[in-house]
């Protein structure tokens, strides 16, 4: 029980915190492409909504750059948690394939 | 005496509370009542922690409340990674909290799910207030409407809205959020053109133009929607500050606790430290006081308050101290927000050592912003761009609010940070754009859209107080010549 240590968190879905996202600029990430394969930032359940805004805020101030460079990392399906049990069955007749 | 935390009085709303019905937590009955979420009903009785994290199991409770973030995964009827804010409770029902990653079901334990190919018009992903406006549009100028929203509920953030709108009649002004959600969605669930499917999530964007949507109840369904045009108007996210044990249950974001209060009438806790002292921040630590909720201290790292005077004045008046050049360092706890630490900041916002205070709370409410929910747009491929003004990254569009890919639409929060009446003439314009591109629209619905693009920009996001937002639209905001342009160029997905 209990969170234990004090952390800053900065992705709740991946347990990632900001000590684990400077380290990662720290040996060589530029971009949040980067940081999302390091650490998977935005490859959890909410697929980055909450960590993604911090992380860029974060790299651009380590970069020295204005935040408006940092480009947004790449998104893939599904955009929210959804049971195996949906795509079990192939798509009908009327499939577009 | 029993743990009850829901509202029974309160000066604005009244709860309309649904008959008794009874499910198991964790081999426990709980009785709740119809239209409450699994999450409303738990937090009622006092329960707050609702899943431990999947790395460093660290105890999550109430966040956003909306279902867009992770930390209240549970198990419902042995079905993992259910977001129980937006669970409606239903008699029976088991629900167990989540402890870390959920075992993969084995194959003889799934039952597939039907899929079903569906073509419209236009389909609207998000029921708020751009969503059920644009749905409402599009289907009076003669398109099928398809309507998607994650909630068992309509109406967006709406319905936590209890404060009177301002402006005009055409855009509700005297009424209030609540009133307005119910009022839209009688309209949109009894059109007869718009097909709406409730507890129902896009899960993607494909190839083929084509939306799969996992539709949960009543019966569960892959919707799969063929659709000449989108409006995404998927909303928004609180921003997230970080300070030690932010992740601790009882730390939220302003919008969950108006969730919980205003919505299902349950008291998000009994002494609260609200962090941030814009608009939202200051009516929601009203909205506390109303709910019965004792605020502690609202502070602010600018040296000025953000929001407007008269909210100030109304919790000066209640004696609730304000605190610029104050921020949050820490909260404490075991399983649960038990205190937290602020501190005043020099002039470059560093903490000032010796100046700690620990305040006597279980709620801290993040109420520093939001940020565009933008997860539909990025997987489809459109162009990005972060704007300050707006909150974050969101999708580059022209002024009809067609995005970088063709027949996509962008309308309300999703659009950059606005409020509900830019929201309902976003969802206005865009739905007749919509309609005017692929055929539908009369010359009545060109004129009446310019009349809105010249409201919209010239009149209503003219007022000073809203300066900042209309300059991030005008970022955003690019040439039908400029958008041909960035549609020819390849931008690969990484």
């Amino acid at each position: 029980m209990g969170g234990g240590v004090a952390k800053k968190i900065v992705c709740r879905c991946e347990d990632v915190t900001i000590d684990d996202i400077l380290e990662a600029i720290e040996r060589g990430a530029r971009d949040l492409e980067t940081l999302k394969r390091m650490l998977r930032i935005g490859m959890g359940p909410c697929q980055g909504s909450h960590c993604i805004p911090i992380a860029a805020s974060i790299l651009a101030r380590k970069l020295g750059v204005p935040v408006e460079e940092v480009l947004p990392p790449g998104y893939r399906p599904p955009l929210t948690p959804t049971p195996i049990k949906y795509f079990l069955k192939g798509g009908g007749e009327s499939d577009q394939g | 005496m029993e743990i009850d935390y829901r509202i029974y009085e309160h000066p604005i709303i009244r709860f309309k509370r649904g008959r008794r019905v009874r499910f198991y937590f964790e081999g426990r009955v709980v009785e709740a009542y119809e239209g409450e979420s699994v999450l409303a009903a738990l937090y009622a009785i006092g329960v707050r922690v609702f899943t431990w994290s999947k790395k460093l199991g660290r105890p999550r409770g109430a966040f956003c409340m909306i279902g867009k973030c992770s930390s209240c995964f549970a198990v419902v009827d042995g079905v993992p990674n259910r977001r129980i804010c937006i669970e409606p409770v239903r008699e029976g029902i088991r629900v167990e909290r989540q402890r870390g990653l959920a075992e993969i079901p084995r194959v003889e334990d799934v039952e597939p799910v039907e899929t079903v190919n569906i073509e419209t018009d236009l389909l609207v992903v998000g029921g708020g207030p751009a969503g059920l406006k644009a749905a409402l549009t599009a289907a009076d100028q003669g398109m099928d409407v398809v309507l998607v929203d994650s909630h068992y509920r309509l109406g967006g953030q709406l319905v936590k809205q209890t404060h009177k709108f301002f402006g005009s009649k055409e855009y509700f002004g005297g009424k209030r959020g609540f009133q307005v959600a119910e009022e839209l969605s009688k309209k949109v669930l009894e059109h007869p053109r718009i097909r709406v499917y409730r507890s129902s999530e896009a899960y993607g964007f494909f190839d083929n133009k084509v939306v799969g949507v996992a539709v949960k109840y009543p019966k569960p369904l892959n919707l799969v929607v063929k659709a000449d045009a989108v409006i995404a108007s998927t909303g928004a996210m609180e921003k997230g500050l970080l300070f030690e044990n932010n992740d601790l249950p009882g730390v939220m974001g302003a919008g969950g606790a108006q969730t919980l209060m205003n919505e299902y009438g349950v008291r998000p806790g009994d002494k609260a430290l609200v962090v941030g002292a814009g608009n939202v921040g200051l009516i929601v630590a009203y909205q506390l006081l109303q709910a019965g909720v004792k605020v502690e201290a609202l502070v602010e790292i600018m040296p000025r308050i953000g929001g407007w005077f008269v909210h100030a004045a109304k919790l000066r008046r209640y004696g609730v101290p304000i605190l610029t050049r104050h921020t949050i360092v820490k909260a404490i706890g075991e399983n649960r927000v038990e205190a937290a630490v602020i501190t005043r900041v020099d002039e470059n916002y560093r903490p000032i050592g010796g100046s700690e205070k620990k305040l006597d709370v279980d709620l801290v409410l993040i109420s520093i912003g939001l940020t565009p929910d933008t997860r539909f747009f990025s997987q489809a491929g459109a162009v990005l761009k972060w704007i300050p003004e707006l909150g974050g990254f969101t999708p580059i569009r022209t002024r009809y609010l067609e995005t970088s890919i063709e027949n996509i639409y962008v309308a309300g929060d999703a659009s950059g940070i606005e409020e509900a009446t830019t929201a309902f003439i976003e969802g206005e314009i865009a739905a007749l754009s919509a309609a005017i591109k692929l055929g539908y629209g009369s010359k009545e619905a060109v004129e009446r859209r310019e009349k809105l693009l010249s409201y919209l920009w010239d009149e209503y996001r003219l007022s000073p107080v809203v300066s900042r937002a209309r300059a991030g639209k005008l970022k955003a905001t690019v040439s039908e010549e400029e958008m041909m342009l960035i549609r020819g160029k390849k931008f690969g997905g990484v």
